[in-house]
């Protein structure tokens, strides 16, 4: 089941970029949540610093506190116990190009030590099923490379992959935008499904797509988080000019 | 588009240009073809040449008997051959481990640190030390301590030239592994070393794979560094610490002697190597392309 994050005065940086400032946001348990805004208002950013990524990068640091159910993530020493708990999709599909299919959605579990074979057959079996995948690939499971599928399947795969060591929390950060309209529909139906058991916070530059998949929508600008409320009511009724100029095309 | 005037005339109605970018088309193809071809003239030719000069004297005695005395016609290289097989074993067993972990140090965990500067700029001059000072500082650092010539000396020089390069383009292949594959295992809570060993460093192993082999057909022929480590040996043996046959050594004994038999021997002798190299690193790549999958590149 999913769980809420609740965030609190959150400071990223890149060097002396300041891109993220004192953002303050509580995501709801077992729902969607879409973030948009501009390219390089820090949406991408702040998912990343949801599951740590962020710090991944040489020059990224930052600041604040941020509580995925009972756990405040920045006070554990690791970061890869958090990675687990918190399911990660880019942009650009990245399946593991030297690993089949099957190697592909396992080796979440492999790469932590898992060895059981009856055990992996079933959850890549489930994970690809939930990734709506299973019947697209399951005679080529071993035999085909990650990297030989199509470009929607790939992102797909590598759904199934994040669902594989079963995380609470989905972040997708712009899963869609590399893919055609046929597969951001799959995605899309994807996002509805999963949605009842993790919680998901995607970043789209696609505002019909947040309109259709979140329950609740940011809209970022200049490293601010300029409002956050039901998708509806900032889509039909912003309280925030800036947002209202933002959805109505206006600049951005 | 606010002005047209600016805009060059359609393709079509240049079709006088058209007999010249044919012309040009066909200077530039073959251009490409005589590089091409310049390229691998001297590979040709010296394997013709030595399957001309060489193939003659194999025969099965070449590949089962060792060396006769001066004045005794025939005899063949298996102790070389065998020799060599056994330098090269202890020379990959030392260098590949080592320039492999020197170049994943490099690539993944020292990127911008002084030590792995260090360790680049040594790689570098070690790559163009002359083999022939290898094998005097292999000679005053194990020969002479150890007071005899040994197979051991003979791997250790051979293994030490092989570092540089596979350190350098272990580190080359590790870097060109694109960022969001290494993103796509820490996103999945994969801690860092399992990352780079499981999945950078696999999605590189093509060209790893490549570099060791580089490495590894490079110290194949090499003579100058065994003179003083491994001396050479008309016998069998197959003791490290004992001196040691190679077939660079043997041909490099023939090639100076003033016997006609010897001489055939010695051209033989290259020709096998040259064959031995080939295969080598031929089975090598069959064996490490057996696991790759469709579709993967």
């Amino acid at each position: 089941m999913g769980v809420a994050i609740e965030v609190s005065d959150l400071n990223a940086w890149y060097g002396t970029n300041h891109t993220l400032q004192s953002i303050s946001l509580k995501i709801p348990a077992n729902h969607a949540t879409a973030l948009i805004g501009p390219s390089g208002c820090g949406k991408s950013t702040f998912v990343r610093c949801l599951n740590r990524m962020h710090e991944t990068n040489p020059i990224g640091r930052v600041t604040g506190t941020v509580r995925v159910g009972q756990t405040d993530i920045y006070a554990q020493s690791s970061p890869v116990e958090i990675r687990r708990r918190i399911g990660m999709v880019f942009q650009r599909p990245n399946p593991f190009p030297t690993m089949s299919i099957y190697d592909n959605v396992a080796s979440g579990l492999r790469l932590n030590g898992y060895r059981n074979r009856k055990v992996l057959d079933e959850v890549v079996e489930r994970s690809l099923q939930q990734a709506a995948l299973w019947d697209e690939v399951k005679n080529d499971l071993k035999k085909k490379s990650g990297a030989s599928l199509s470009g929607g399947q790939q992102q797909r795969l590598c759904i199934a992959r994040a669902l594989a060591v079963d995380p609470e929390v989905m972040l997708m950060d712009e899963p869609a935008s590399a893919l055609d309209p046929v597969s951001t529909a799959k995605i899309e139906d994807l996002i509805f499904q999963l949605k009842s058991q993790y919680t998901i916070v995607i970043v789209t530059h696609n505002m019909q797509q947040a309109a259709r998949v979140a329950e609740n929508t940011g809209f970022f600008l200049n490293g601010k988080l300029v409002e956050f409320d039901a998708t509806h009511k900032i889509f039909t009724n912003p309280t925030d000019k800036r947002t209202e100029d933002y959805i109505t095309g206006r600049f951005g | 588009m606010a002005s047209t005037t600016a805009m060059p005339p359609p393709l079509r109605a240049r079709a006088s240009n058209r007999f010249l970018r044919v012309v040009v088309n066909h200077l530039a193809t073959a251009a490409a073809i005589g590089s091409t071809i310049l390229v691998m003239a001297p590979l040709i030719a010296i394997f013709a040449y030595l399957l001309f000069k060489g193939a003659s004297s194999l025969n099965f005695a070449f590949f089962t008997q060792v060396p006769k005395p001066v004045g005794e016609l025939g005899g063949g290289m298996a102790n070389s051959i065998l020799g060599s097989g056994i330098l090269l074993a202890i020379a990959s067993l030392m260098g590949v481990p080592i320039g492999i972990a020197g170049g994943i140090y490099i690539a993944e965990f020292g990127r911008n640190k002084r030590l792995a500067n260090m360790i680049r700029f040594t790689a570098d001059v070690l790559n163009g030390v002359p083999s022939i000072v290898m094998g005097i500082a292999i000679y005053t650092l194990i020969v002479v301590p150890q007071k005899h010539f040994s197979a051991f000396a003979g791997g250790v020089a051979l293994g030490i030239m092989m570092i540089p390069t596979i350190t350098r383009t272990t580190e080359e292949m590790l870097l060109m592994v694109p960022l969001n594959v290494r993103e796509a295992a820490l996103g999945l809570g994969v801690p860092n070393w399992r990352s780079v060993l499981s999945i950078t460093l696999r999605t590189a192993s093509p060209g790893v794979i490549t570099g060791c082999m580089l490495a590894f057909a490079r110290v194949a022929g090499e003579t100058a560094p065994l003179l003083f480590t491994a001396l050479g040996n008309q016998f069998w043996s197959t003791n490290v610490n004992q001196p040691i046959a190679a077939l660079p050594l043997q041909i490099f004994v023939y090639a100076l002697s003033p016997y006609d038999d010897w001489h055939r021997l010695a051209w033989a002798g290259a020709l096998v190597l040259i064959v031995l190299i080939v295969v080598s690193v031929a089975l090598v790549r069959y064996v490490a392309g057996r696991g790759v999958l469709k579709g993967a590149s």
